[in-house]
């Protein structure tokens, strides 16, 4: 799924640095890669360009959320670049704290490199969305479009972009788009008035949708992704902010899934239920 | 004693002795038809409301001298605020001011359960509430102080086993009291901020508006209610602008509308209510075990579908075979007694006499061997759990459609008769689904049609192609529902169900239900065949059928290749799809229809008769569901539609046999 564009970018300049999601990690100072590289005119470092950086840690993410663990070799055909430059790139990572790397097995995301993963991965989703549905970008365009411009986004833009395009669901490809990293209830708080979303902090807890939760498993309502219709709906059937429920099973080929809540079972239509983000109980991931 | 009615009471007069109206509200799936007749017992009689055709079932209660009219409220299927069933219930309570409502409860789903009833203490009606299927509530290791319910809700809690029929005579008791205590229920107060509000506009609705309490009033214009607020609009204007005000107000504070702030403030209040009184000791057994262990099959992505193929299979066998035989052998043994041959000329007491026999007869032919053992059947998936299930299976299907898995409720309930099925097409949110439902319902083949494809095809041509027909309707109502899908405007949303959890029917009930489908059918069915069978021969007797067969003729004899008599045939359909046998059985003397028309005809004639356009008690009930404009498109729609898949069928068939 991810792609290999940032290939271009592998060596040179420090890309348009936006740093206002990746506070806290530090690009600068950084040996790495081919020392034959120079940089505004100094001979010793090398710097990973943030796009590049970014590319791996999604590619690292759909290989992780397949298969586990990230194998060097699947990162290098997920990117298509050489085993080599793979491990050299990973390194730098595991320097940043970004993934835990150990050669030979792969890497798996930290917490702040999987926060940091999935936020550029919506991006990259609304900007798709954007892409098709308001400017009619090609189809075969859209995702490479998308991959050169996510890394240049900022949060207002997001949040703006976000609203724009009424909080879509799914990427033009069929994947979920993250929800909103702000501890907002619901959209219609920031439907409303955009301008509050960067007032709420910032999430820190992990929500999957409704969908993603395994049968028998417990979580609690975190955010419900949808206009002031939607939320109105589900809070009269008791699907309120912060309800726990429980996963009970799912119907094949993506049908309703059964949940019980308030000790009744619900059967939710799958799209519907994608709309309902809940935060894991008695888990940390 | 009792001559004085409560305010606003207006209990009916009976034998000099007064008659107190008691109205059962609910959720669906909380015992609610087993409650009613456990009360009533037998002595039952079914009504429409005023304005509403809506199934609903009254029985009276003489129980210590009292005479108690029992009203079996809809079930609210949808749990939504703003659904029909809602509505409908809500104004029955505020317009009808019945004397007590008694709100009946699942013990176990307490918590979704009271979220109704906080909605049905703001209309301020006397209440009180029953504390239902208690003995599976403690199977699920729950137990329910109701002494304490009843002290938060400030209400009588009666708790029962309506099933087995316990604590029905407490709940009489309890009825009877009430009816003259009129206890009210407490006044279950929002969070400051909102009931602050709702105290402000309760203050400027103008007293007695629409015949609701002042605070119901205020708290639905809070809410948005739009119906409410469009009568306000007018009548009340300043509490509909004060209203907007205070519902943005709440909005800008806490960012949801203020129908979902107060929504979730009274799952709140149940929540807290439910924490108080309930108490859950774990059961040595899993919770669901039943349940689960059937839902492994019948939810099982192969074998779920294999249960729901056998059951289409079964139902399919009893209708060509079975249904097919009793038919028979009752007609041959009916026409024993009289012959059942419709008479064209001879004297006219012996016309008469032979067109309501075969009306008589034809009516009873079909309610008995089809109709009866299909809504039996249907009550028994209904009641025990498993149409439910085959709603959740087929949802994806029905997306196809632009429809959800709760649609399949109104099409199967379509292969007894679509008046219902339309009916309930209510049970779906969304306008556009709704109406989308119930185009497709008037293409199922009900039982009326059933009975023409058996009489003319499969009688005299032979069953395969009375199958092929079925079959043909099935694919064709696949198709124009993916093409109405696109063509009507609106929204299609997903499906939020509740599941019950299954359990071995309730005979009593089913029987019940059972009879409430078939004897709406019973009369309207039997008079008009009698009647209309006895006009036809009238009629033709008298010669006036000969200009409207000649008026016909271009689209019966020229694009159909039928017979000219067809005509005047198809014109009495439009009353019932099955008069279609009668009158051409009376207007051509034989009942051995292979003897006026060769199979192509037979089969194009059926096929005609499939489609048309609903019956006369049909469009009617899509006119009063969806609108006249709408009930006449989908009427023209499918005469347009019958004629050309007519023409065509009869020129490629007339090419191969």
């Amino acid at each position: 799924m991810a792609s290999g564009v940032g290939l271009a970018l592998f060596y040179g300049r420090i890309g348009s640095w936006q740093g206002c999601f990746l506070t806290g990690v530090a690009l600068r100072g950084r040996n790495f890669g081919n020392p034959k590289s120079y940089i505004l005119g100094t001979p010793k470092y090398l710097v990973m360009a943030s796009e590049q950086l970014e590319e791996y840690l999604e590619s690292i993410l759909d290989i992780e959320e397949r298969e586990g663990i990230a194998k060097t070799s699947a990162i290098a055909r997920c990117m298509k670049v050489a085993p080599a430059s793979v491990t050299e790139a990973l390194q730098t990572l595991s320097d940043k704290g970004l993934i835990s790397y150990q050669p030979y097995k792969g890497a798996t995301l930290t917490d702040s490199g999987r926060e940091m993963a999935r936020k550029v991965k919506r991006r990259h989703r609304l900007l798709e969305v954007f892409l098709r549905d308001v400017l009619q970008i090609r189809d075969d365009n859209v995702h490479h479009e998308a991959c050169k411009m996510e890394h240049t986004l900022t949060d207002e833009t997001e949040y703006a972009l976000c609203k724009m395009l009424r909080a879509p669901a799914r990427c033009p490809h069929g994947s979920l788009i993250e929800p909103c990293d702000r501890q907002v209830e619901s959209c219609a708080e920031c439907l409303n008035n955009p301008s509050l979303a960067a007032a709420f902090p910032h999430r820190h807890e992990h929500l999957i949708p409704v969908t993603a939760m395994e049968p028998g498993q417990k979580a609690r309502i975190a955010f419900i992704r949808g206009d002031a219709g939607v939320v109105q709906r589900l809070t009269d059937l008791g699907l309120t902010f912060s309800t726990e429920i429980q996963m009970v099973r799912k119907a094949p080929l993506s049908g309703p899934v059964e949940i019980g809540v308030r000790r009744t079972r619900l059967a939710i239509d799958h799209t519907i239920a994608d709309h309902i983000f809940v935060a894991a109980l008695g888990e940390t991931s | 004693m009792h001559g004085r009615h409560g305010p606003g009471g207006h209990g009916r007069h009976h034998a000099g002795e007064r008659e107190y109206v008691v109205a059962l509200a609910g959720n669906a799936n909380v015992g609610k038809s087993a409650t009613f007749n456990q009360l009533t017992g037998i002595e039952q009689e079914t009504g429409n409301w005023p304005g509403k055709t809506v199934e609903r079932a009254e029985g009276i209660l003489q129980y210590r001298g009292h005479r108690l009219r029992i009203i079996d409220l809809p079930g609210i299927y949808s749990i939504s605020a703003l659904s029909t069933e809602e509505q409908i219930s809500r104004e029955f309570i505020a317009h009808d001011h019945p004397d007590l409502v008694v709100n009946i409860v699942d013990a176990s789903a307490l918590e979704r359960n009271l979220f109704f009833t906080l909605q049905l203490t703001e209309l301020e009606s006397p209440m009180i509430l029953a504390v239902n299927q208690m003995d599976l509530a403690s199977q699920k290791g729950i137990t329910v102080d109701t002494k304490k319910l009843s002290s938060l809700l400030g209400i009588p809690v009666v708790p029962l086993i309506a099933i087995q029929g316990k604590g029905i005579t407490d709940l009489s008791d309890v009825i009877i009291r009430a009816v003259r205590d009129r206890p009210k229920p407490h006044r279950i107060e929002y969070g400051r901020e909102v009931e602050e509000r709702i105290r402000r506009i309760t203050e400027c609705v103008p007293p007695g508006f629409n015949g609701y309490p002042a605070r119901w009033t205020a708290i639905k214009l809070l809410e948005g209610d739009t119906e409410t607020t469009w009568a306000a609009r007018t009548r009340a204007p300043e509490a509909a602008a004060l209203a907007a005000a205070s519902a943005a107000e709440l909005e800008k504070m806490h960012g949801e509308s203020a129908g979902t702030i107060l929504s979730g403030e009274r799952y709140h209040t149940a929540e807290r209510m439910v924490e108080e009184v309930v108490s859950i000791h774990p059961s040595e057994g899993s919770e669901y075990s039943l349940t689960d262990r059937i839902d492994r099959v019948a939810l099982h992505p192969v074998l779920g579908y294999l249960l729901l193929i056998l059951t289409i299979g079964g139902l399919l066998v009893w209708t060509f075979i079975i249904g097919a035989a009793i038919s028979e052998i009752m007609l041959d043994g009916l026409s024993r007694i009289a012959p059942v041959e419709p008479l064209i000329d001879g004297a006219d007491s012996d016309i008469i006499f032979n067109g309501a026999w075969t009306g008589f007869v034809a009516a009873l032919t079909l309610i008995i061997p089809y109709v009866i053992p299909f809504y039996l059947f249907l009550a028994l998936i209904e009641d025990s759990g498993f149409l439910t299930r085959f709603s959740l299976m087929l949802d994806r299907g029905m997306h196809k459609m632009g429809l959800h898995g709760k649609a399949i409720i109104p099409l199967v309930l379509g292969f007894g008769c679509t008046v219902p099925a339309c009916l309930s097409c209510r049970i779906i949110e969304s306008p556009k689904q709704k109406l989308l439902a119930a185009f497709l319902v008037t293409l199922i083949p009900c039982s009326a049609r059933t009975i023409v494809i058996l009489g003319v095809v499969a009688a005299f041509v032979n069953i395969w192609w009375a199958l092929a027909l079925y079959l043909f309707d099935f694919v064709l109502i696949v198709i124009l529902g993916r093409i109405a899908f696109r063509v009507v405007p609106g929204e299609s949303v997903g499906m939020i169900m509740e599941i019950p959890d299954y359990h071995v029917p309730h005979l009593p009930s089913v029987a019940t239900q059972t009879w409430q489908r078939t004897k709406s059918l019973f009369w309207i069915v039997l008079p008009s065949y009698i009647v209309g069978s006895i006009v036809i021969t009238a009629l033709y007797a008298l010669g006036y059928l000969e200009p409207v067969n000649a008026a016909l003729a271009p689209i019966t004899v020229v694009l159909l290749g039928l017979p000219i008599t067809t005509g005047i045939v198809f014109v009495f359909g439009i009353i019932r799809k099955e008069m279609t046998l009668l009158a051409l059985a009376a207007l051509t003397g034989t009942t051995v229809f292979s003897t006026i028309m060769t199979p192509v005809q037979l089969i194009v004639f059926a096929l005609v008769t499939m489609l048309y356009v609903p019956c006369v008690s049909t469009i009617a009930a899509l006119a009063h569901e969806f609108g006249w404009k709408n009930a006449l498109i989908i009427t023209a729609l499918e005469a347009v539609l019958a004629i050309a898949c007519g023409a065509v069928v009869f020129r490629l068939l007339s090419l191969v046999m």
